[in-house]
């Protein structure tokens, strides 16, 4: 269990809703990941319009709904879709993404936390996607925002932990929930993220995108839950295997 | 070209530029130009970039299988990959390509594929091009939709289905221009969650009013980027000035519009030099430009009352190559694929590497509703309903995507 925005997670996958092939596809993903949070974009609502592409679907799955910001390019718009999307969606809950490059998807570190300090002073349960910085990622806890979401290596590119030392240095100071977000390739990466500490991971593209999406999902469900069991496990850190039986070691141990 | 060579021409292609823009003084649109170059600040226009580029060392690149698998898997693919993959070599190597481009695809944009419609808001033309049916020129009957009739064709577009709209208007600056764009954009703007435009070249100015106004993307498509080929088909009015229009994606970066949409259109000169220097285009203004984002379209010349037979043909094969040699060097790009195109051909190519259509589209004023009896701007192949490419999408494993933006983005927030 994780605590996030005054709630218990048992789950710490939390899944993107797009790039799949059908509804019913998402659902069984979805499904088979044991999630308990899913995001959406608001762009691909209609207001006041049934949506049974996507919203209908995700309303059915029991799951909580989790608004982003996708499409907004500062801070400024993204207040406004977060507001939008509290109105259709009936929720405080907000993943801010702004970002205005539009190739590689890269957090706006300037707007994020402009929009963020606005949005928790609205009421506002703010998650960040934002750059693997932990300056930035300490000033956004600072605006009051529920966790950090910083990136493990470019969204959609299925690379891995490429900011893995940056990583470690946010979740050695995080005093919120550090959900890893984008970049997340395969189910051992998941493992290694939760491994290291984080709360959380985000995955979309590596589950949407694969050859057998539910199979992906359940993996993944199966590798957050074993990266969580071993970094309570407390393995002894990784040694050179020789070194109890070497004679250097022996003869020191004699001298001593 | 030759059958090994990638770009082979009979005079280095830097030289064939300086002959392209030996001397715009005389154009009336030069002054303005100039005021623009002034605002530009550092950042070099096309036209200057191409003119300053010694394309004449990729003569020297041999495409051989070996060149064509590095470029293939290129993990940062250039300018050289691209032109490997157009090369009449790589068509031997269409299944890698196809294969490539659609891992790629599938990647950046998973099962989503985009649908929108155009709808065309006048048929005025103060252009002479050759093989356009709505030239100047071509005794058609000339209509321009007022408001009440742009509503009434645009409730038709949303009874279809749709919710991203291509608004086409001719080229006709006095009549078609900002005044009108003034009037009824507006109007059209709480209907369609994304906004197209695809209008003459205009200034920075005009295009950052436009913004304003609602405007999301904006197409431009230079046609051809070979001076002489373009000049031939290009026989009066602004279109005939060449850096005016190649410039222009350079003005629609500058005002910030969110989607550039570039494109040539094949059949009108060797379509494998107008690919490259296209791609030249592309990573120049997403250098210069990064907020924005880019599309591509690769239409083949149709036949259209009164206009001229391609001069090029381009096969199946080659579209396809085309498409996926884009894929390759820039998997992020969305690749819009025109109903002018056989719905086989269309179905086959959206898993793959498509990931924008239209659908049911009329190429004429007044098409879904005012007028659906008048003279199309070119003949269209794939006439299936949007509801129908909707099924067809959803059997192929695709997911259609009527809904991709918000009004308010892209304007500050002001527009809801």
């Amino acid at each position: 269990m994780f605590e996030l925005g005054h709630e218990q997670f048992h789950s710490r996958l939390l899944l993107g809703s797009g790039k799949f092939a059908s509804p019913q596809q998402m659902l069984e993903a979805i499904s088979a990941s044991g999630t308990q949070m899913v995001t959406l974009a608001l762009k691909r609502l209609k207001p006041g319009q049934p949506s049974p592409d996507l919203l209908t679907p995700l309303q059915q799955a029991g799951v909580r709904l989790l608004p982003n910001t996708s499409g907004a390019v500062n801070a400024k718009e993204a207040i406004f879709a977060a507001e939008l999307a509290s109105e259709l969606l009936e929720t405080n809950w907000v993943k801010l993404e702004i970002h205005p490059d539009p190739r590689y998807l890269l957090p706006d570190p300037h707007e994020t936390l402009l929009a963020a300090t606005e949005l928790c002073k609205l009421g506002f349960i703010v998650l960040p996607y934002c750059s693997a910085d932990p300056v930035h990622c300490q000033a956004l806890q600072d605006a009051g925002c529920a966790a950090v979401m910083p990136l493990a290596s470019p969204i959609g590119s299925n690379q891995g932990l490429q900011n893995r030392l940056m990583l470690d240095i946010i979740i050695s100071q995080a005093r919120v929930p550090v959900i890893i977000d984008a970049g997340i390739g395969k189910a051992s990466d998941a493992c290694a993220a939760i491994e290291m500490g984080a709360s959380a991971v985000l995955v979309n593209t590596a589950i949407a995108t694969a050859q057998n999406p539910v199979l992906a999902a359940r993996a993944f469900k199966l590798a957050v839950e074993a990266g969580f069991a071993g970094s309570r496990a407390q393995c002894a850190p990784a040694q050179n295997a020789a070194s109890a039986t070497s004679p250097v070691d022996a003869l020191l141990d004699y001298l001593r | 070209m030759t059958d090994h060579g990638i770009i082979v021409a009979t005079t280095p292609l830097s030289e064939q530029y300086q002959q392209h823009f030996p001397d715009t003084a005389a154009s009336p649109l030069a002054t303005q130009q100039s005021v623009e170059a002034q605002l530009s600040g550092k950042t070099p226009l096309f036209s200057e970039v191409l003119a300053q580029t010694d394309f004449s060392t990729l003569q020297l690149i041999p495409a051989d299988e070996n060149r064509i698998k590095q470029a293939l898997y290129a993990q940062k693919p250039e300018i050289a990959d691209l032109a490997v993959l157009l090369s009449p070599v790589a068509t031997a190597f269409l299944p890698e390509l196809i294969q490539r481009a659609a891992q790629l695809t599938k990647q950046h944009f998973g099962a989503a594929r985009q649908l929108f419609a155009p709808l065309y808001m006048s048929n005025l033309c103060a252009n002479e091009c050759t093989y356009c049916g709505f030239s100047m020129s071509q005794a058609v009957k000339r209509r321009v939709l007022n408001s009440e009739e742009l509503l009434q064709e645009a409730e038709a577009v949303k009874a279809l289905g749709h919710d991203q709209l291509l608004l086409v208007t001719g080229e006709h600056e006095r009549k078609v221009g900002m005044d009108y764009f003034r009037r009824q954009i507006p109007l059209l703007r709480p209907l369609f969650s994304r906004l197209m435009l695809e209008v003459q070249p205009l200034t920075t100015i005009e295009y950052q009013e436009l913004k304003q106004l609602g405007i999301d993307t904006v197409l431009v498509y230079q046609e051809t980027y070979q001076q002489q080929a373009y000049q031939q088909y290009h026989l009066k009015g602004n279109k005939t000035d060449m850096r005016w229009r190649l410039d222009c994606p350079d003005r629609l970066g500058k005002a910030g519009i969110d989607k550039i949409g570039l494109g040539i259109l094949l059949g009108l000169a060797d379509w494998r030099l107008d690919a490259f220097y296209l791609a030249t285009h592309l990573r120049h203004l997403q250098k210069h430009y990064w907020r924005s984002q880019f599309s591509v379209a690769f239409p083949r010349l149709r036949p259209c009352s009164g206009g001229i037979e391609p001069k090029v043909l381009v096969g199946d094969k080659e579209l396809v190559q085309l498409y996926c040699a884009f894929r390759i060097f820039a998997p992020e790009l969305e690749l819009i694929l025109s109903t002018r195109e056989r719905a086989r051909l269309r179905d086959l190519l959206l898993p793959l590497v498509i990931t924008s259509i239209s659908a049911g589209s009329k190429t004429q004023p007044g098409g879904y509703q005012v007028a659906p009896e008048a003279l199309q701007q070119f003949s269209i192949d794939d006439e299936r309903s949007p509801k129908e490419m909707a099924a067809v999408l959803t059997e192929l494993g695709l997911q259609p995507v009527w809904t991709n933006w918000h009004p308010a983005f892209g304007r500050g927030s002001s527009c809801s």
